[in-house]
């Protein structure tokens, strides 16, 4: 009887407590830990409307004004970030600096051999360049050249594919703003959105939030790329062109007044009818840069709308580099080298004298130095027939081996009593 | 196996967790979601965060806490976008309601239970995410079925995974 008892009271205990409404579990927790929640409820819910409604200014002081609770993450989340890149690059560096360097002499040559043939094409541009500023400066068209740029490594993304955002390690303290260009030598990646003291946030340009100017190189239409809501790129309400073929590329305008004109956007991947205008076509672009496999990124901070000094050091270098790498291939391009009387270089490092053309073994009066000053001939006075020298340097040395050839030469002519005494001085 | 079959006689209980699990954990799936897709490009297929709000809610059965751990992630979440505030948290604290509130009906601790539950939610998050985007914000987000059913499916696999390994975080009462 008793355990049965025991067993009615135990199943009915049960009962209830599996009956026992959910508010009932509730507020016994609640008023067990009522005051720590309490406190915990307050301080989060003040937390929260704070860090909700106050927008402090970024840290450039613009117009752009940012979230409280945004910083408050991204001052949380990227210290992490940043410890592991700097981990990963640590190891990735040791490995390819320091271990993986096989090839590398191989590698070294065939840049070395590129960077000539680039010079040699720097140089050949140059002019044209040149020519192109005087023409924009007659024009008074106004042309911004990027004159400095920040590297910054790439820490995190916003990780989500609605917002196609990244964060890099570089913020106010490096001189990044908002609305500054960010590049890659590829071509476009974007522009901050968002500034924080040691970290900034990059607004891809195939978020659908972006808008950046283009133009198309060969046909010369211009448009807007916008993102969309699947990180692709697309130029909308392009009015149906032949001309346009896929493979063509896409620069910035520099219509937008935040990136500099003529940066690589992409290519023309395909051509679509637009969804929403059905006389107009859509291009679809495909990035010059892969947005999703981002590491380092330039962030444009300074344009100015003359060519950069180091741009021309670079161009003057180029000329310079492209003339001795000319020279290396025409031998006889090469300048004199610092020669001794008896012909030997001075310096036993310096190359070797260059090859001149032998001297004639008849001399005649197209020989070089064959004919006499102009202020020896008299007007309309007769031509006279001449002895001819042999031809000696102008420093006085002699080309060895060579000296001897011309003195046989001159005993051949028939001179005249005129030509002896020209030949006077020269004796 | 024994990893993905827990005790299920345990699984009318309460779970619970350190506090420092309770806030390393949600952190560290964050940090991933933001990181790893820099790395791995294909990471940003799964959500990570909504899983571990699931699991917590699902674990604790409680759903005030699951509310307040999705919001608070789920803003956090919504701190590394662009895009208003809330988004995220809104989804993310009913999603954490939901589950506390399945895991106080039926056994959460069956891995078939955890896949099919996973699934749900992972596809309610993408709905509930796709209807907060067009009729609050007025952004015309599209909307692909299979790749949401496929997302939905590999989130729920990598949930049950995921949810063993956690489940070695519980305290033992």
């Amino acid at each position: 009887m008793h355990n049965e008892c025991s067993l009615v009271s135990t199943s009915s205990e049960h009962g209830l407590l599996s009956s026992q409404p959910v508010a009932g579990l509730m507020e016994s927790f609640l008023s067990r830990n009522r005051n720590p929640l309490m406190l915990l409820a307050v301080v989060l819910a003040q937390l929260l409307g704070l860090a909700v409604q106050v927008r402090r200014p970024t840290a450039d002081n613009s117009s752009h004004q940012t979230r409280l609770i945004r910083y408050w993450v991204v001052s949380l989340i990227s210290p992490f970030e940043r410890v592991f890149l700097f981990v990963g690059h640590g190891v990735s560096h040791t490995w390819d600096d320091y271990v993986d360097l096989r090839h590398v002499r191989a590698q070294n040559q065939q840049l070395q051999a590129e960077l000539n043939r680039m010079r040699l094409e720097q140089s050949a541009l140059a002019e044209d360049a040149r020519q192109d500023i005087r023409l924009q400066k007659l024009l008074s068209f106004q042309q911004n050249y990027i004159s400095k740029t920040v590297a910054g490594h790439v820490i995190g993304t916003s990780g989500t594919d609605l917002s196609r955002v990244v964060y890099i390690d570089k913020g106010f303290d490096n001189g990044i703003r908002t609305d500054m260009p960010v590049i890659t030598p590829d071509g476009v990646v974007g522009k901050i959105r968002a500034v924080f003291p040691h970290t900034a946030q990059v607004l891809e340009i195939n978020d659908q939030t972006s808008g950046l100017g283009v133009i198309l190189t060969r046909t010369r239409l211009r448009g807007i790329l916008r993102g969309t809501t699947d990180g692709r790129t697309e130029i909308t309400d392009i009015l149906p062109d032949e001309r346009i073929q896929p493979g063509e590329q896409v620069i910035t305008s520099g219509g937008d007044q935040v990136y500099p004109s003529g940066l690589p956007v992409g290519v023309v991947e395909r051509i679509v009818p637009d969804p929403e205008q059905n006389s107009d076509v859509a291009l679809l672009i495909k990035p010059a840069v892969n947005l999703s496999r981002l590491d380092e990124v330039l962030v444009i901070t300074q344009t100015q709308d003359t060519v950069p000094s180091t741009m021309q050091q670079d161009v003057s270098t180029s000329e310079q580099r492209a003339a001795d790498v000319l020279a290396q291939r025409l031998p006889g391009a090469l300048p004199p080298p610092d020669v001794g009387p008896d012909g030997k270089p001075l310096n036993a490092n310096s190359p070797p004298p260059p090859v001149r053309p032998p001297a004639p073994l008849h001399p005649d009066r197209f020989t070089p130095g064959a004919t006499p000053p102009a202020d020896d001939l008299k007007p309309g006075a007769a031509y006279q027939k001449q002895m001819f020298a042999p031809q000696s340097p102008a420093n006085g040395t002699t080309q060895p081996g060579r000296a001897a050839q011309p003195s046989t030469a001159v005993s051949k002519p028939t001179a005249t009593p005129t030509s002896k005494t020209q030949q006077e001085p020269q004796n | 196996m024994s990893l993905l079959y827990p005790n299920s006689r345990r699984e009318m209980e309460e779970h619970r967790f350190h506090p420092l699990v309770l806030i390393l954990v949600p952190l560290l799936a964050i940090f991933f979601q933001a990181y790893l897709p820099l790395r791995f490009p294909s990471v940003g297929f799964l959500n990570v965060p909504v899983l571990v709000v699931i699991y917590f809610s699902v674990s604790r059965r409680s759903p005030i806490g699951g509310t307040l751990l999705g919001m608070i992630i789920g803003i956090i979440q919504d701190a590394l976008t662009h895009l208003p505030l809330g988004v995220n948290g809104i989804i993310d604290c009913i999603l954490g309601y939901l589950a506390a509130s399945i895991g106080l009906r039926i056994d959460v601790d069956n891995p078939g239970t955890r896949l099919i539950m996973n699934f749900t939610f992972i596809l309610l998050a993408s709905i509930l995410h796709v209807l907060i985007l067009r009729r609050l914000l007025g952004i015309h987000e599209q909307w692909y079925g299979l790749h949401e059913v496929v997302r939905a499916v590999v989130n729920g696999l990598i949930g049950v995974v995921l949810f063993a390994l956690l489940d070695r975080l519980r305290q033992r009462q």
